[in-house]
């Protein structure tokens, strides 16, 4: 490493400064809201730090109190969880095989190739006869209905990362199993999958945020507790006439926590996921 | 094993996803265009077929042109203000000091938190009585009354863009740092060497790795910044005066709002082309840079 000269130092720790307050105040000033009582988040000037913290709207958001703003939060949170669980598993259902299937069998990639080139497609595009769809089957407002649509965006990209991940496993330890007279099943069971284990957690785990973030079908398709998820309800709070902008923090602070943990304690595994894309374009 | 008995097979293994993409999004696709030559409603009426009036009549419609330019405003300011903020910090990640892992760690924050999140934490921000921007500014005294950030049409888009901007700038940071380390360190002193300044080592040395990454990036950054929704619904639903209605806010608008499923499908369609277009023309830029740089 060579030396650096003082002022360029000064620069790098200025910068860098610089950079962690841009990144850590937005963040910061969502969580110092969701503990300060209302009186401190109307005072002019503005108090950037409770007088007293004031941790009783999780409390309010997470009780299940019948009929208040806990009830209908932690409705919205159980169909999240629900909604993009049931959607994880199908797409990884979906991805393990067909993955597989192109890693091995380049012939048939170009299949893969048109289901990727959907995620061009606006959602907007697919809208209309999805709501008349569901509609007709009787599956608006349902979560098993809105689990099947998140497939549109989940099924393509854990197929795509899939495909990947079996590209990197070679072919000739399964050749090998197969010569000892394992059967394709046994062969995939045994020897391929647990080795693409690490691939179906990373794909897994981009899934589930991917649909824990979700908003417009769940928008159009969701009415009332029965299916709505946590981003409309947030939508709902944020836009409404509730007074208390601690009580919209707060919901945003629980909302987010799920997401920011899997990012933190996965950072390697997403960036590599995501970067993979980038480099192999 | 034959090849036709492999291909026979693979196809058989992919059978369950290609089925549920043609339900979920083939079906729909085919069943949009056939919508947007009718008349439909999206509830009671079938609809009777029209033709291209649809299509005449939202190309020809003041609302569309002007959420075209409003979308390519937002699209393009938002992508390269993200493009030039991600490779500066990438830069920066990929010195040396104390505190860069953590630092490291921390981009991933903006990315992680959910969209929605995002939006209605800055919408609090911008808050015209009690937001945190409109104190800050008044604190330190470069502002002298309260403003109504996403209240204004004026200032309303700008706002918008700097909240898209904080969430996915860290995104490409993240892949220009990843590129930025796979540079060859003795490529890096050799130049020095030879007397590169640091201006000369960049656009040389350090600018032919990052070209390729950065370019998948700015090609998924610009269609998802053409088809935002979601930030845009949650902050403004496209307000004040119509200031920051982008195009698949308009689509939800005709199809939904207003329940006109025929005109709504051939707006969504010719969104959907759009993005089409840009993609292709992108994907040909990539290849290109790939080609001249083997």
């Amino acid at each position: 490493m060579e030396r650096k000269s003082l002022p360029f130092t000064i620069f790098i720790y200025a910068s860098a400064l610089l950079l962690a307050v841009v990144i850590l105040a937005p963040v910061l000033w969502l969580f110092v809201m969701s503990i300060s009582p209302a009186a401190d988040l109307s005072a002019k000037p503005l108090r950037w730090w409770p007088q007293q913290v004031d941790f009783s709207r999780y409390a309010l958001l997470l009780s299940t109190v019948e009929n208040s703003a806990g009830a209908a939060f932690v409705a919205s949170l159980w169909n999240s969880l629900r909604i993009a669980g049931m959607a994880t598993i199908a797409a990884i259902a979906l991805a393990i095989p067909a993955g597989w299937a192109v890693s091995r069998t380049p012939a048939v990639g170009w299949s893969l190739s048109v289901v990727i080139a959907t995620y061009m497609l606006p959602p907007v595009a697919l809208a209309v006869p999805l709501y008349m769809g569901l509609a007709y089957f009787g599956m608006l407002n349902n979560i098993f209905g809105l689990a099947l649509v998140y497939l549109t965006i989940l099924a393509p990209f854990t197929t795509w990362l899939m495909k990947s991940g079996f590209d990197a496993i070679p072919r000739e330890i399964e050749a090998a199993a197969m010569i000892d007279g394992a059967s394709l099943f046994q062969t995939l069971r045994i020897i391929t999958l647990p080795l693409a284990a690490p691939v179906v957690a990373t794909s897994a785990l981009f899934a589930l945020l991917l649909a824990w973030d979700e908003f417009f079908y769940a928008l159009l398709f969701t009415s009332d507790l029965r299916a709505k998820t946590l981003t409309v309800a947030i939508a709902d709070l944020a836009g409404g006439r509730v007074s208390d902008y601690g009580l919209i923090a707060t919901a945003g602070v629980l909302a987010a926590l799920p997401p920011v943990l899997i990012g933190l304690v996965m950072q390697r595994a997403l960036i590599s996921g995501l970067t993979s894309g980038g480099v192999k374009g | 094993m034959s090849g036709s008995w492999m291909t026979t097979r693979a196809w058989l293994l992919m059978l369950p996803l290609l089925a549920v993409m043609i339900s979920v999004i083939g079906w729909p696709l085919v069943d949009t265009v056939r919508l947007s030559f009718t008349d439909a409603r999206l509830v009671g009426t079938e609809g009777s077929f029209v033709g291209l009036d649809n299509y005449a009549r939202m190309l020809s419609g003041a609302n569309f042109q002007r959420t075209l330019v409003t979308t390519t405003w937002f699209a393009v300011i938002s992508v390269a203000a993200e493009m030039v903020l991600g490779v500066l910090a990438a830069l920066l990640l990929n010195q040396q000091f104390y505190g860069r892992t953590v630092l490291r760690a921390l981009m991933i924050l903006p990315w992680a938190l959910p969209t929605v999140v995002n939006a209605t934490l800055w919408r609090l921000i911008y808050n015209p009585e009690y937001g945190a921007l409109n104190a800050a500014l008044t604190q330190i005294g470069l502002l002298d009354a309260y403003r109504s950030w996403l209240g204004e049409p004026n200032t309303a888009l700008a706002a918008l863009i700097v909240a898209d901007c904080w969430k996915n700038f860290p995104l490409v940071a993240l892949i220009a740092l990843a590129a930025l380390q796979a540079v060859p360190r003795d490529i890096t002193s050799a130049s020095m060497v030879d007397g590169a300044g640091p201006i000369a080592r960049f656009r040389f040395v350090i600018l032919p790795y990052l070209v390729g990454p950065l370019l998948v990036a700015l090609v998924l950054r610009t269609i998802e910044a053409f088809k935002v929704f979601d930030i845009i619904w949650v902050m403004t639903r496209g307000g004040p005066a119509n200031s920051t209605r982008t195009l698949s806010i308009l689509v939800y608008q005709e199809a939904f709002s207003f329940q006109r499923a025929g005109s709504g499908a051939s707006l969504a369609l010719i969104v959907t082309l759009l993005v089409t277009v840009l993609a292709v023309a992108y994907a040909a830029l990539v290849r290109k840079a790939a080609g001249s740089n083997a």
